[in-house]
């Protein structure tokens, strides 16, 4: 037991290198990957169900052992260490609490296992974190979903581990509730700064509570990078699709223009900063060229010498609009593109806007983005809308 | 017709106090009769109220001996079949072992078989082996009736745990040994504890087997059916209804036990 925590260690890095998990039935659910996530983060492994991303989790957890590749905790290889032996604790989905045990003794446990004897006051003060100090005496099927989530964490949090392992924990809460757990999470992580690897299918969950993201995709990491940065510039088809919203248009490469590429899409011209462009540029080279929905402004075709130069623009009638309250989401039949997705703030309502309305879509080059024409357009498309 | 209205509002209630009254009937007359002072050596008609029976329920010859006997039997079957049960109980939920299959079926063969061939069989295999019958024949023989049993009850609450339990255990520092005696055995206990109820009601009163393997050796029921060939003493019916009241007392107590820490807790 001398191996388990010791908190004044510095370094806390959780470094997976060349790791991988085949299954004895021949499934690969990790490709062979590297991973590292700084201390004190809050880290995020987003993806579909069966992406790997609960996997890899467990696999830093130790109760899955790798097919290859070793785990590093700070300096320490725990790759073949059981899982009571490393300094991390998970908050598993469904919580796990032991239904024989009330609430102070769920707490309890880590620390009594570990020969602490007194036990109270850290218990007490890790209830108290959690706003459950009242429900000690009570056991975990006398509490609501979001108290027993909070069990859940407390009774792993109180170990002090180097790395708090999260598996969906919010999953089987209600939207208002999980929205309001989220919030509790990121304060307690803030608060006691210990690194959380959260694994999650749900986007906005993603986003919202970490600093890091690795988006996950059939046992390969598709992206890490932070929220904004995987929302505003993709790499790739897949985390375009998975992450909110794209309309993504094939293009061919025409001239370079300084920092910026010239494209040639539907008979119109594309501008793209090459630095926004994660596909080669070869001239007379494929791009898929993507834009976000709410980058997009609409203007009617009447006022279409009113749009300023430099703007990317393309032309097209109006299939369908559904006023959302803040915005209005309207779907365009251009020819590029027969669905493009255009969300517009509800600030002054142009009343020309209608289904059949001739208009013209104008974004600036900025905000495109340039992906490799070789992949699926659709990837991850049905998975996102799922999330 | 109010008749008939009555009758229809009333329907589940009368017919739940019928089945309770065919359930209960026999006890009570056992019960009654415990109480009876019989004019002959049979105690098959009422003829006085008497407490004689109860003044002296060991005034029988031979029966206490029996008596403990069969409890000092069911006692160490109950153990043993248990423990048996409960480690191959186990064994078919958690783990994949070649001819697992066939050992899940195999377990119900004893349950399946009529108890009377089972004990001839037994009978033969003893004899053949040169056993001594006796105690531990017996004894032999209720563990082996009575695992069946054990596991299906200890398997059924296997089944419905969740094995993520344990790996929380795992995941907060408990090795395996911690693990199975704070979290797995805990939660097992209601099916391991239904197990062991079943065993031991059934090596009390199991009647053909024993009779068959006894040897010399007089358990409860055996003596009550070789006393029935003579006549019945009330004191048989002093031990039913003793034995009942045991039952009837434990079951009251742990309700009222749970119900006073729930309060406590709420």
């Amino acid at each position: 037991m001398t191996t388990v925590t010791n908190k004044n260690e510095t370094g806390g890095d959780v470094r997976l290198s060349g790791i991988s998990k085949t299954y004895d039935n021949g499934f690969t659910a990790v490709q062979p990957l590297d991973l590292t996530v700084p201390q004190g983060s809050f880290f995020a492994l987003l993806g579909a169900s069966g992406c790997g991303k609960t996997t890899t989790l467990r696999m830093i957890a130790g109760l899955e052992e790798p097919t290859t590749g070793t785990v590093f905790l700070g300096d320490q290889e725990v790759t073949n260490l059981p899982p009571y032996k490393r300094p991390v604790n998970t908050v598993f989905q469904s919580y796990a609490l032991f239904p024989h045990l009330d609430i102070f003794e769920n707490v309890a446990f880590g620390l009594r296992r570990r020969g602490i004897k007194s036990v109270k006051k850290q218990v007490e003060d890790m209830l108290e974190l959690v706003q459950l100090g009242e429900q000690a005496r009570k056991k975990p099927h006398q509490l609501s979903g979001g108290q027993q989530q909070r069990v859940a964490v407390a009774r792993a949090l109180i170990n002090h581990p180097k790395v708090l392992l999260l598996d969906e924990p919010l999953g089987a809460l209600d939207l208002k509730l999980r929205r309001q757990m989220q919030l509790e999470l990121k304060r307690i992580q803030t608060e006691v700064g210990i690194t959380f690897v959260h694994v999650t299918h749900d986007q906005e969950e993603a986003m919202t509570m970490a600093d890091t993201v690795a988006v996950m995709n059939a046992g390969r990491v598709e992206q890490l990078g932070s929220p904004t940065d995987l929302y505003e510039n993709p790499h790739t088809t897949f985390v375009a699709n998975f992450l909110g919203t794209s309309n993504l248009i094939e293009a061919e490469v025409d001239t370079k223009n300084g920092d910026d590429i010239v494209l040639k899409a539907g008979g119109g011209k594309l501008v793209l900063p090459e630095s926004r462009c994660s596909a080669p540029t070869t001239t007379g080279g494929k791009v898929l060229v993507g834009v976000r929905p709410e980058k997009i402004s609409l203007t009617h075709a009447d006022d279409a010498g009113e749009i300023p130069e430099g703007r990317n623009r393309i032309t097209g009638k109006i299939a369908n609009s559904s006023f959302i309250g803040v915005s209005t989401q309207y779907v365009i039949d251009s020819a590029v593109c027969p669905e493009f997705e255009v969300y517009v703030q509800n600030i002054e309502r142009d009343s020309r806007l209608v289904p059949g309305a001739d208009v013209v879509l104008h974004w600036s080059p900025a905000h495109t983005f340039g992906l490799d024409a070789a992949q699926d357009i659709d990837a991850g498309v049905e998975e996102g809308a799922a999330a | 017709m109010p008749f008939v209205n009555w009758l229809k509002r009333n329907l589940v209630v009368i017919a739940g106090l019928l089945t309770l009254g065919y359930l209960l009937l026999p006890n009570v007359v056992v019960t009654v009769f415990s109480f009876n002072k019989p004019k002959g050596r049979f105690n098959y008609e009422w003829q006085q109220f008497s407490t004689d029976a109860w003044k002296d329920p060991c005034g029988v010859a031979d029966m206490c001996g029996s008596l403990s006997i069969s409890l000092q039997i069911a006692a160490f079957a109950t153990i043993g079949a248990t423990i048996l049960g409960t480690m191959i109980a186990f064994a078919l939920v958690r783990y994949r072992f070649r001819a697992r299959g066939a050992v899940n079926s195999l377990i119900f063969l004893p349950m399946a078989m009529p108890e009377v061939v089972m004990a001839a069989s037994l009978l033969t295999l003893f004899l053949n082996m040169g056993a001594q019958l006796g105690f531990w024949t017996i004894l032999i023989a209720h563990i082996m009736f009575c695992l069946s049993f054990v596991v299906t009850a200890v398997k059924a609450r296997v089944m419905s745990m969740d094995p993520r339990l344990e790996q929380a255990a795992q995941d907060l520092y408990a090795g395996p040994f911690q693990t199975f005696v704070r979290v797995t055995l805990p939660i097992a206990a209601p099916g391991i504890a239904a197990g062991a109820l079943l065993a031991f009601a059934l090596s009390f009163d199991d009647f053909i087997i024993t009779n068959f393997n006894a040897g010399s050796t007089v358990t409860f029921p055996m003596f009550v059916w070789g006393s029935a060939q003579r006549g019945t003493p009330v004191q048989i019916n002093v031990i039913g209804t003793a034995m009942f009241l045991v039952a009837v007392l434990l079951v009251l107590t742990s309700m009222v036990i749970t119900n006073r820490r729930n309060k406590q807790k709420a």
